[in-house]
């Protein structure tokens, strides 16, 4: 059996020290291994940006593909080959401005992969501008005079646009990470795990310190029960989204792939490609 | 008795005009006849003129006539917006109940016939468009009981009395119409046809036919003017296969999510048109660099921006062969039949496969939404082709090492495996990298990277690049153009035949990699070369002149007004030339 070891490469990343992706990037190998993956039956897509280069730093298939569009390009991945472990991930750039269309409609449509936002509420690449996660008066090379705009609610949108698997961690929590991506890979559906991944390069505010100050855990939030849609809202409100672990689980409902009607079991890679005589000449009747 | 004619219906959008034309053309469909139509509609459900012109022969035709036989009108409009096409000698055959008339300088007769009247009597108003069926088999003097088997087809599920009460109001229709015409009956009978069963289709039922018969079994679509027939087939019929397709919330989503699932390993395909394309454009270069096989149709309509969505042009050439920046292999086809539309798709995923690039398949609005007849498509001549894909075991790589899914190779094509496949993992990427698709910027792995794309395509093996119908050896005039215009063409040059021009004719099929070789010779035995296309720009004819040269002697003839050339026309244009 496969250990994180086995999910690393020889590849080094190319963060700057200190980076919160390290972890994230560590989670996802060890959660792997301890679904029991191998190496060849995982599939990383990520994104553009820094945290977009993961699938790279990760000793499995990795698809890194244009800047915003990690989604659809893993919801493909799978919809061929179900038996594939697909895991989405990126910057909240990437996922929240450019790919937000991408990431309303994978939550709706709820296919059975997982989706990781490494959240550092800049963008880092470009070198500090302001992101739809920064806070109003964030002040960036794009917003010299601090940001108007206010920050997007993204557990909250999450919940409203049907989200069955709904969770938020901090990337210096690598044993709750682990276990919550590790909780996604296993849900029947689609899981949005957003982690506070701080830059320490150009956000100056969202500081490792700051989120320790911050952050509430819910596991100290007496009667927190993930299955109440209706208490992850509130709870959400109240805490203004500052709150890691699991936030909404939705067991009932089924994934895309189990609704869809006449959608292969066996994975659609395997499908025969020729179509028997009689069929095709059934098909062709009935245009005569 | 006469071997072809053309009839037009029309009335207001929404008004059971296009069910007029669908029953009327399936019984002759079934009686052996060769159909030719084309829909002129507006971008709106309710409302607005609508009408559907259908061309009626013995032989094959691939072209809507120059004029007009029969205009059946549901309302005046029908008459004042149609009136100009009629030939002398012609009909219009008018619900009376809206005391219709024709203009004075009249070269057409008026049959005014109680549609609604005769509709109502037995039973519902709804008939009006059977008992207009009915008046127009009288003309054409057809067989009414082919409608039997339609009509049932049709309205079966609704009960005996439905089907019964509509072959009533066709055989009131005939009847009437048989009264009016008295002696005039004769006037327009039809030679009977060979009674031959022939598929009718639009280009559209083609391209969706043909992506089943290639193994495609996943789609990602978004609904567009005059795409969106090909994700409604392929959502019918894929399920049946395992398959299924995948309505995305826009076109990005659409082609993004094709290129992971034939990243790994299932032929899949998205279509749309001209704004849906311009959306795709930077995952089209995506899946140039990543090498990933995948099909995109263009369905071509009137652009700019929304342009005229709902007709005819073919203005999307050059975007389509250079779309997407930066420089990438891709290939471009263009059926200029629905026959072809259907083996063109076969192979396009076949291409895409072998070439490991985009293939885009180019229709445009006649194409893919004429209806017309088609030949038997033979069984035998799908073919399924996966290029360098790799099956089976594969050896371990020691240390952790990649598999080389970009291994710089003679014919520029690498080894290709799939994911979840053991010891063959790699990594895929949109930046430029290296033989196992590490990120790299070494100028050396750059350049070796470039030229290895680029090479795989110069020798593409495609069947037929240029369809060519040369009957000179020295020509006075070549007509050269793609998709749709063949037939316009074809008759145009009959006609220049008949008058002692020498014609030949190139219908080039594959737009890129450009055949030049094919078109060389042709432009060089020609004294004058004439590229007809539905732009403005003249967009085929600038590509002929960059690839093959001979500018001096190469004229357009252009139609950029939103319906699609006449035979006339072309035949007027050319012969203005000599």
């Amino acid at each position: 059996m496969a250990t994180f070891k086995d999910f690393r490469n020889n590849i080094k990343p190319n963060w700057c020290p200190g980076c919160g992706d390290f972890s994230v990037q560590a989670a996802i190998q060890r959660a792997a291994a301890n679904v029991g993956l191998e190496p060849h039956e995982l599939v990383v897509v990520s994104g553009i940006g820094c945290s977009g280069r993961i699938s790279g730093y990760i000793n499995s298939y990795g698809f890194h593909g244009v800047h915003g569009r990690a989604l659809p390009i893993a919801q493909g991945v799978k919809m061929a080959n179900r038996d594939l472990t697909v895991i989405a991930a990126g910057g909240d750039g990437d996922g929240f401005a450019i790919g937000m269309g991408h990431t309303i409609h994978a939550i709706r449509r709820n296919i059975d992969i997982t989706y990781i936002v490494m959240d550092n509420q800049i963008y880092g690449l470009t070198k500090g501008q302001t992101s739809p996660r920064s806070e109003v008066g964030f002040k960036t090379k794009s917003t010299p005079q601090g940001s108007v705009e206010p920050a997007l609610s993204i557990m909250e949108m999450a919940l409203t646009a049907g989200a069955t698997f709904v969770a938020q961690s901090f990337s210096s929590d690598l044993k709750e990470l682990t276990q919550l991506i590790e909780e996604g890979m296993k849900h029947k559906g689609f899981s949005l795990i957003n982690v506070f991944s701080p830059c320490v390069t150009y956000n100056k505010v969202n500081t490792y310190d700051w989120f320790k100050d911050n952050l509430t855990s819910l596991s100290s939030i007496e009667g927190y029960d993930p299955s109440n849609r209706e208490m992850a809202m509130q709870t959400l409100m109240k805490h203004k989204g500052l709150v890691t672990g699991l936030i909404y689980q939705n067991k009932e409902r089924k994934s895309y792939q189990d609704l869809v009607p006449g959608y292969s079991e066996k994975p659609l890679t395997e499908a025969d490609l020729t179509i028997s005589k009689e069929k095709f000449e059934q098909l062709v009747a009935e245009f005569m | 008795m006469i071997s072809q004619l053309s009839w037009k219906v029309g009335g207001q959008q929404g008004e059971g005009i296009e069910s007029t034309g669908e029953i009327f053309s399936i019984a002759l469909n079934r009686l052996g006849y060769y159909l030719y139509g084309y829909r002129h509609f507006s971008s709106r459900i309710k409302g607005g003129h609508t009408n559907n012109k259908i061309r009626v022969s013995t032989t094959q035709v691939r072209s809507i006539a120059d004029d007009l036989d029969i205009l059946v009108a549901f309302d005046q409009e029908t008459i004042d917006f149609n009136f100009h096409e009629l030939r002398q000698g012609g009909i219009v055959i008018a619900d009376a109940k809206f005391n219709p008339t024709i203009p004075d300088e009249s070269r057409a007769t008026l049959y005014a016939v109680p549609f609604t009247d005769i509709a109502t009597e037995l039973g519902t108003a709804l008939m009006k468009n059977m008992v207009a069926v009915g008046a127009s088999s009288a003309v054409l003097g057809l067989d009414i009981s082919v409608y039997e088997g339609v009509v049932q087809e049709i309205f079966g599920r609704k009960g005996e009395q439905v089907v019964a009460k509509n072959m009533e109001a066709i055989r009131a229709g005939a009847q009437f119409m048989r009264e009016q015409l008295g002696d005039n009956i004769q006037l327009m009978q039809l030679d009977k046809a060979d009674g031959k069963k022939r598929m009718f289709m639009i280009g559209n039922d083609a391209i969706a036919l043909g992506a089943l018969a290639g193994g495609a079994r996943f789609m990602a679509a978004y609904p567009i003017t005059p795409a969106s027939e090909i994700m409604e087939y392929l959502i019918k019929k894929l399920p049946q296969f395992g398959g299924t397709v995948i309505q995305t919330e826009d076109e990005i989503a659409a082609c993004t999510m094709a290129i992971g699932a034939n990243y790994a390993g299932v032929r899949t395909l998205t279509a749309s048109a001209g704004p849906g394309l311009s959306l795709m454009m930077e995952a089209i270069g995506l899946a140039g660099i990543t090498e990933t096989p995948i099909v995109i149709v263009d369905t071509q309509r009137g652009g700019p921006s929304t342009g005229l969505p709902t007709k005819q042009e073919q203005s999307d050439l050059m975007a389509m062969i250079y779309g997407t920046h930066g420089e990438i292999p891709k290939v471009v086809m263009a059926p200029s039949t629905v026959q072809e539309a259907f083996y063109d798709m076969v192979e396009a995923f076949n291409i895409a496969e072998e070439y490991q690039c985009p293939v885009i398949v180019l229709t445009d609005l006649q194409l893919s939404l004429g209806k017309q007849t088609v030949e038997p498509l033979e069984y035998d001549k799908i073919e399924i082709r996966r290029g360098k894909l790799v099956t089976g075991e594969l050896p371990e790589i020691p240390d952790k090492g990649c598999f080389k899914r970009y291994e710089v190779t003679e014919d520029g094509v690498s080894p290709r495996v799939l994911p979840g496949m053991k010891n063959g993992i790699h990594h895929v990427t949109g930046v430029e990298h290296d033989e196992t698709g590490r990120p790299s910027e070494v100028a050396a792995n750059r350049i070796a990277q470039m030229d290895k794309r680029l090479r795989k395509l110069k020798h593409i093996q495609f069947p037929t690049p240029v369809h060519k119908h040369v009957k000179h050896e020295e020509a006075d005039l070549l007509i050269v153009g793609f998709n749709s215009t063949r037939g316009a063409i074809e008759e145009a040059m009959e006609r220049l035949e008949r008058d002692g021009i020498k014609v030949n004719h190139a219908h080039v099929r594959l737009i890129h990699p450009f055949p030049t070789e094919e078109m060389l010779p042709l432009v060089q035995s020609a004294k004058k070369v004439v590229v007809v296309e539905n732009n403005a720009t003249g967009q085929l004819a600038n590509i002929l002149k960059m690839n093959v040269g001979h500018a001096e002697k190469v004229f357009n003839v252009l139609k950029y007004d939103g319906n699609p050339f006449l035979p006339h026309e072309v035949y007027t244009k050319c012969k203005e030339l000599f």
